[in-house]
């Protein structure tokens, strides 16, 4: 029996390799070319991290520079909104309405289903109105981003909130006199603190790539720029280097993200064995 | 006397706290006005909005006549440009990211493999936008390419297809990976206990467990590839192969085309063939949790 297993074991294991080798060299081959062109010098074949350099000053047309600051921006703000407007929501709702728990999780997760192309279309109306009556900043894309945003960040919070008990904690906060306000910000959250940073992750890493909306609403953020770019200077080495320095980021915060995770399951375990 | 204190000291507060309209559940509900309205503005209206203008005129009354281009030759085309690219890279992408699912699964759940290419997956799948076309045009680009000088990296389907592939099969990790995780290794190891061979557990324990799952998914990255703009718009942009580019065309050059609401009527085609899919995806992910999970 144990021969049998072991056998199979065997088996799984050349099996696991080979998949990792064949696909892993077809996720990094195209990354590796990428970061291998933006490494190199003015005459083909040398080394140099001018490219890198370039992420800084490169002029344009358009500048990256102020791509690359709107784009930081909008990450922050946009996080700012969602975790404002999701975070009392989802608490909210548990604690108290509880019947609107699954109208609150299909508009949060709709944006999935209605593509961004298609949002698009019906955004040009109302963003002509944000241009006319707010800014024309294209910091201004905040407002469309949470909402891009809210299937990631409702999935993180939703997974934070699990293991929380809602219900005791808020119960001994209101008798101690607290405000809901109090009972929300200052009980709850720190609580699910995991879920909150997961949520904000995902939606900086989900800004970081966003190309679609901005493109089509003429704004001009990270992606827009590095598109401009590419129609002008096809190899530019900075193109290469901004984007190889935008995905490393984005999966760095992933990596991130998989760890906080791992570290909130432990925390969990702990606690019910302890009870 | 002392022990009775606290409790009497503690219950008054929340005596105190359920005033009528905090505890009335009848006005709860409006704690979630804000999100609602955040929502309603910026995803259902613009959504609304869509629909109203493709089956108006610009007189203001009900006119059909822009749907009924979407029967006409030339928008069909992009409709079937645009199934067939999501048809063949979602079936490819759902196949090879069902193989690296199953490997990814049967390994240390902590493991540093597992960690790496679930962030990958995250970054390749969900924000990888233009930056996929420009790694790949260094990569296999027609002159700039690093690998090879891929003639057919300009090509409809092939060479787009492949640049979709690459994120579909991460998508497809990301969707797949869990009900992989739920095939309980007791179910492999009753097949064998009962002389099962390996091929009798995947034709009928594991296959028919995670059929609807994998059909579940194949749809999922249907919708994906078929909305997904960023990527080929970066690869090509003179010449509209596929709905999404279309619609890109007719909102940023919307005086020149015949029909000023041809990006609404385009979009409305989009959303039916989405909602279709999506619906076939919610029914097969709740005939997939009977089992899994």
């Amino acid at each position: 029996m144990t021969g049998l297993h072991a056998r199979r074991r065997r088996r799984v294991n050349a099996f696991r390799y080979v998949v990792f080798t064949v696909f892993g060299l077809f996720f990094l081959l195209p990354l590796l070319a990428m970061i291998r062109f933006s490494l190199e010098g003015s005459t083909g074949g040398s080394w140099s991290l001018s490219s890198w350099g370039q992420i800084a000053s490169y002029a344009g047309p358009p500048p990256l520079l102020s791509g690359v600051e709107i784009t930081l921006e909008l990450a922050v703000i946009t996080c700012l909104v969602v975790l404002a407007l999701l975070v009392p929501t989802v608490i909210w709702v548990r604690l108290r309405v509880r019947w609107m728990t699954r109208l609150v999780e299909a508009l949060c997760l709709l944006p999935l289903t209605i593509p961004a192309i298609v949002l698009v279309v019906g955004l040009a109306p109302i963003y002509r109105v944000i241009r006319q009556q707010f800014s024309l900043s294209a910091l201004q894309l905040f407002w469309v981003y949470a909402v891009l945003a809210l299937p990631y960040a409702y999935r993180a919070l939703a997974a934070g909130l699990e293991g929380v008990d809602v219900k005791t904690l808020s119960e001994a906060a209101r008798s101690l006199g607290a405000g809901w306000f109090t009972v929300i910000w200052r009980v709850i959250v720190p609580n699910m603190r995991q879920g909150v940073l997961n949520a904000m992750l995902l939606t900086g890493a989900l800004v970081l790539g966003e190309f679609t909306i901005a493109y089509l609403l003429l704004y001009t953020n990270l992606q827009v720029t590095l598109f401009y770019v590419s129609r002008g200077t096809p190899n530019a080495g900075v193109l290469f280097s901004t984007s190889s320095a935008a995905l490393l980021f984005a999966f760095v915060l992933l990596l991130i993200l998989s760890y906080v995770g791992r570290a909130r399951g432990r925390q969990s375990e702990r606690s019910k064995v302890s009870k | 006397m002392a022990v009775t204190t606290p409790s009497e000291v503690g219950a008054q507060p929340v005596r105190a706290g359920r005033r009528p309209l905090l505890s009335s559940s009848r006005l709860a509900w409006t704690g979630t006005l804000p999100f609602l309205g955040y929502v309603g503005v910026f995803l259902l209206l613009p959504t609304g909005i869509v629909l109203w203008d493709a089956v108006h005129g610009s007189s203001g009354g009900f006119d059909f006549g822009a749907v009924s281009t979407l029967w006409s030759s030339s928008t069909r085309s992009y409709f079937v440009n645009s199934a067939e690219l999501s048809a063949i890279t979602s079936v490819l992408g759902a196949v090879l990211g069902a193989v690296l699912s199953y490997a990814v699964a049967t390994g240390n759940p902590e493991g540093l493999i597992r960690r790496l290419y679930l962030a990958g997956s995250g970054v390749l799948a969900q924000f990888g936008g233009v930056t996929l076309a420009f790694a790949f045009l260094i990569t296999i680009g027609p002159t700039s390419g690093l690998l090879l000088h891929a003639g057919w990296f300009y090509d409809f389907p092939q060479g787009i297809g492949l640049i979709y592939v690459y994120f579909q099969i991460p998508l497809m990790v990301l969707v797949f990976l869990p009900a992989m995780d739920g095939l309980k290794a007791q179910w492999r190891e009753a097949t064998e206990t009962l002389g099962g061979s390996a091929w009798q557990f995947w034709r009928y324990v594991g296959g028919p467990l995670l059929a609807p799952a994998f059909l579940g998914a194949v749809l999922l990255l249907f919708a994906n590839a078929l909305s997904a703009f960023a990527t080929i718009a970066a690869w090509e942009n003179q010449i509209s192969y596929v709905v999404p580019q279309q619609i890109g065309t007719a909102l940023s050059s919307e005086v020149g085309l015949s029909s000023v609401n041809q990006a609404d009527v385009l979009a409305l085609g989009m959303i039916a063939v989405v909602a279709v899919v999506m619906t076939g995806y919610t029914l097969l992910q709740r005939r997939t949790t009977r089992w899994l999970r």
